[in-house]
């Protein structure tokens, strides 16, 4: 089996026209073909190239990374003397990949990269976190050598982007005890060296993805007697160096059990700054987690295709009063809601690694050289979209994986109960993704500013005006209602200036943007492939009964009963 | 130094996922129902050669094989995985041919690659079963031979020793190079395809495949000459013509029977293709036919 080749929803995102653009700025009319055997020629050539390493994830993810999910769920990884051992399991997983260097696909050439649009890598993502979602954390967290390339200097660069060519794994060590969702409150101290000419990091970190990884970048604070962001900087520790970051326990977590989640102490141990001192969390952090937030969002998409899997499996095998109960009603609309979930939350997923993509792409060149005015409005421009539209990614996609892990398990009644079933292992790897790398709850805190600003209605408009097939012209004129809706609501909030108002909003209008987005991709998305004709209509649906159900909510809604919500 | 290791594959039909279409009225293989693939045992060769090349300095990996135009796609996924290059076998005189041709063909060809180290070939292809030609290319060759092979553990100074994996145990022997070595399925998996030698090998072709496409990049071949894959008919190699092909080839299927199990245990199934091919499927997990 072929994850890639069995899902011709990825090969139709490859074929989005928006992709020429992104190719184009990617390669910069294909200088470096004649440098690099394995750089493309042209559009063709690179698309080409794409799909045959997707072809390669593909095949590791269903033939070797699933097959080990039961067993390393089961088995975990364990401390021993200080230091992480994988399961069995991932370690074949790991090896496998780094083995088909597959590791640091988006990085440039020059440090053995393959300088793959994001495009590609978060298909990737999606492919490894159908297979295993525990195992995609640690594969995913070649993310972290994305900021090494975009903020360290060349001598950081050189040492460490090839190592992760090579497949060494990254982790980002940030949250502490009293440090999670509030970044700011870091202590693990950094203190630099004049006689050595290092920093040394003293502290403890805690809720650490692969914790033991060779290469970490670590959050610290760097500014002695500093208590907020502006006293945190980036740095990067060799963890192959000697034995000062030693790992004091692994969490017993209810999911993602393959992937260790390490609780880190930190002694004189040598490290290198990154970028400037006191950009470490204003800067540097905030662009590794916008980078990891689309990075769950693809984790999420592929976790919502394995419980999608398992359910319609199921639902097709499984035969009560005389049917296959994917014959009934209740069942048979349940899961068309699944994939109406799914398709949608990819639409996103896709939608926003496009916009990531273009900005990125331009940030590298701005790296080189002075962008154009024109390039640079164009840059702006993709990287507000970026910005509006990650926060709805993740928070949506995490959410609706949930949804159809629950659902799945539901199809397979009591079966999906007992561990016999993959669906149970997919639920509970399904709950982190609403938590880590934000919650949804801070995702919305994200997301809110574009609502009051407009920056999604401006893109609503946009797309709006698309050419559709003329069969969903009846749908464009639900959205438009829709969209006047959300119009109405947020005027109706954002009048009261209200900051704890709004807040206490803000989901539900986010939530309505979202909807109208997704459903306006998926009606763009089924005008150029049929596929996804089902999918736009079930999920216009559900998104127009969840749009009036927040907007009868904030109608019949007055400031002051925000108060019958306080609990003392 | 130069040290020449030469792996025998074979694209064969997939009969390891076979449906209800797998075989023709006459009880010949339908090999267009079938998806054509590399050897599993041969994958395994492939990564013992591989492995073998990685110690040795200077040392290069080629694949033979013998089939029509199309068998050109085994020796691509050779370079994937990291092979330096191949030659493709191939011509109508070589149609038909059983082991003993195929030997013969295959030892006519090594013979012409020359200097050759070390050959490594998967025990047996799994659309025949025989695990013969291995062995006939060692005899036809003069060389010596170790067959089952699990893992090369050592090579040294033209001395190389093997763990085989037989019915009742395991067996290390030694040998003298060049040999003959056939892998066996328990030997370790092949490597993946590594994403920058697919890209760097992806339009690796023999002349017959270029002449079949319409393909651009006409210049690639020429400033880039590990793309051409070598492609040999039976007028490269030194060869007398009744040897080869139909000809060369005593093996004559007289019958093939279809054997129907009487059943201890029964299991009732729905008139539904699906659900047949299940079975089969099944029946081919656990060993009971295939």
């Amino acid at each position: 089996m072929n994850y890639y080749n069995n899902n011709p929803a990825l090969k139709f995102q490859l074929s989005h026209p928006l992709m020429q653009k992104i190719v184009a700025l990617k390669e910069q009319n294909f200088v470096e073909k004649d440098q690099y055997d394995y750089a493309p020629r042209d559009f063709e050539d690179a698309i080409d190239n794409y799909e045959r390493v997707l072809e390669i994830i593909g095949e590791i993810s269903a033939e070797i990374i699933a097959p080990n999910a039961e067993s390393v769920d089961h088995e975990g990884p364990q401390v021993i003397n200080n230091r992480v051992k994988y399961a069995r399991g991932t370690q074949e997983n790991h090896e496998a990949l780094a083995q088909a260097g597959l590791y640091g696909m988006s990085l440039p050439r020059q440090y053995g990269g393959l300088n793959f649009s994001l495009i590609p890598y978060i298909m990737g993502g999606e492919m490894v976190s159908r297979a295993d979602a525990g195992f995609a954390n640690i594969w995913g967290l070649q993310d972290c050598a994305e900021t090494i390339a975009e903020f360290a200097d060349e001598n950081i660069k050189a040492e460490f982007l090839p190592r992760v060519c090579q497949g060494e794994t990254c982790s980002m060590d940030l949250t502490e005890p009293d440090a999670g969702s509030d970044l700011q409150a870091v202590q693990l101290k950094a203190t630099y060296s004049e006689h050595d000419g290092v920093w040394y990091l003293n502290g403890v970190k805690r809720f650490i993805t692969n914790g033991d990884a060779h290469i970490k970048l670590v959050l610290a604070r760097s500014e002695e007697g500093s208590t907020d962001g502006r006293g945190l900087s980036y740095f990067v520790a060799d963890n192959n160096f000697d034995h000062t970051i030693k790992v004091r326990r692994i969490e017993n977590k209810l999911g993602i059990k393959g992937s260790p989640t390490c609780e880190l102490v930190f002694t004189n141990t040598p490290a290198k700054l990154v970028g400037t001192r006191r950009m470490g969390l204003i800067k540097y952090v905030m662009s590794l987690m916008n980078g990891a937030r689309l990075g769950v969002g693809g984790q999420s998409v592929g976790v919502s295709q394995a419980a999608y899997d398992e359910a319609i499996a199921y639902a097709r095998e499984r035969k009560q009063f005389g049917k296959a109960i994917i014959e009934f009603p209740a069942v048979y609309e349940m899961i068309s809601l699944m994939k109406a979930k799914l398709d949608a939350s990819r639409a996103l997923l896709y939608e926003t690694t496009r916009f990531v993509d273009v900005y990125k792409a331009y940030e590298a060149i701005e790296a080189t050289r002075k962008l154009t005015p024109e390039e640079r409005a164009d840059y702006k421009e993709y990287q507000k979209l970026a910005d509006a539209f990650t926060p709805v990614l993740k928070m949506f996609s995490s959410e609706f994986a949930n949804q159809n892990a629950y659902d799945s398990i539901q199809v397979h009644g009591g079966s999906g109960f007992m561990k016999d079933y993959a669906c149970e292992r997919i639920y509970r790897d399904a709950r982190i993704l609403t938590i880590y790398e934000g919650t949804s709850q801070l995702q919305t805190v994200a997301a809110i500013r574009h609502i009051t600003t407009g920056n999604y209605l401006k893109q609503i408009r946009h797309y709006e005006v698309q050419q559709i097939n003329p069969e969903f012209h009846s749908l464009r004129k639900k959205l438009i209602t829709m969209t006047t809706l959300l119009e109405n609501s947020t005027n109706r909030v954002t009048e009261t200036k209200n900051p704890e108002y709004i807040d206490f909003q803000a989901r539900r209008l986010v939530e309505m943007a979202g909807h109208i987005i997704m459903t306006y991709l998926l009606i763009i998305d089924a005008s150029r492939d049929d596929m996804f004709r089902k999918s736009a209509e079930v999920y216009q649906r559900y998104a127009e009964v969840e749009v009036r159900k927040h907007a009868t909510f904030i109608k019949n809604f007055d400031v002051e009963q925000v108060d019958k919500y306080k609990i003392a | 130094m130069s040290f020449n290791i030469v792996v025998l594959a074979k694209q064969v039909p997939d009969t390891r996922n076979v449906g209800k279409d797998a075989m023709k009225a006459d009880g010949t293989v339908n090999r267009a129902a079938l998806s054509a693939i590399y050897n599993p045992e041969d994958l395994n060769a492939l990564e013992q050669a591989l492995r073998l090349k990685s110690t040795i300095e200077g040392a290069q990996v080629h694949v033979l094989t013998m089939g029509p135009a199309r068998a050109a796609e085994i020796i691509r996924e050779s370079m994937y995985r990291g092979a330096d290059g191949g030659y493709l076998l191939s011509g109508r005189e070589f149609a038909g041919s059983d082991t003993l041709a195929t030997s013969y063909a295959l030892a006519a060809a090594i013979r012409k690659i020359n200097k050759v180290d070390i050959i490594i070939c998967g025990r047996q292809a799994i659309d025949g079963d025989t695990a013969q030609v291995g062995p006939q290319i060692a005899e036809k060759l003069g060389l010596p031979q170790i067959t089952y092979a699990e893992e090369i553990l050592d090579f040294s100074k033209r001395e190389i020793t093997v763990k085989r994996r037989l019915e009742r145990g395991v067996e290390v022997v030694k040998g003298a190079l060049p040999m003959v070595i056939t892998v066996n399925g328990s030997a370790a998996n092949c490597r993946p395809r590594h994403a920058k030698l697919t890209l760097k090998y992806k339009n690796a072709k023999t002349v017959s495949e270029r002449q079949a496409s319409s393909t651009d990049y006409t210049d690639l071949y020429e400033t880039h000459p590990y793309l051409n894959i070598l492609e040999w008919g039976a007028s490269d190699i030194e060869h007398e013509p009744q040897w080869l092909g139909l000809s060369g080839s005593p093996t004559k299927v007289k019958q093939i029977e279809s054997v129907v199990f009487t059943a201890k245990e029964s299991k009732r199934l729905t008139p539904a293709d699906g659900e047949i091919e299940e079975l089969i499927k099944e029946l081919i997990a656990n060993h009971t036919i295939g």
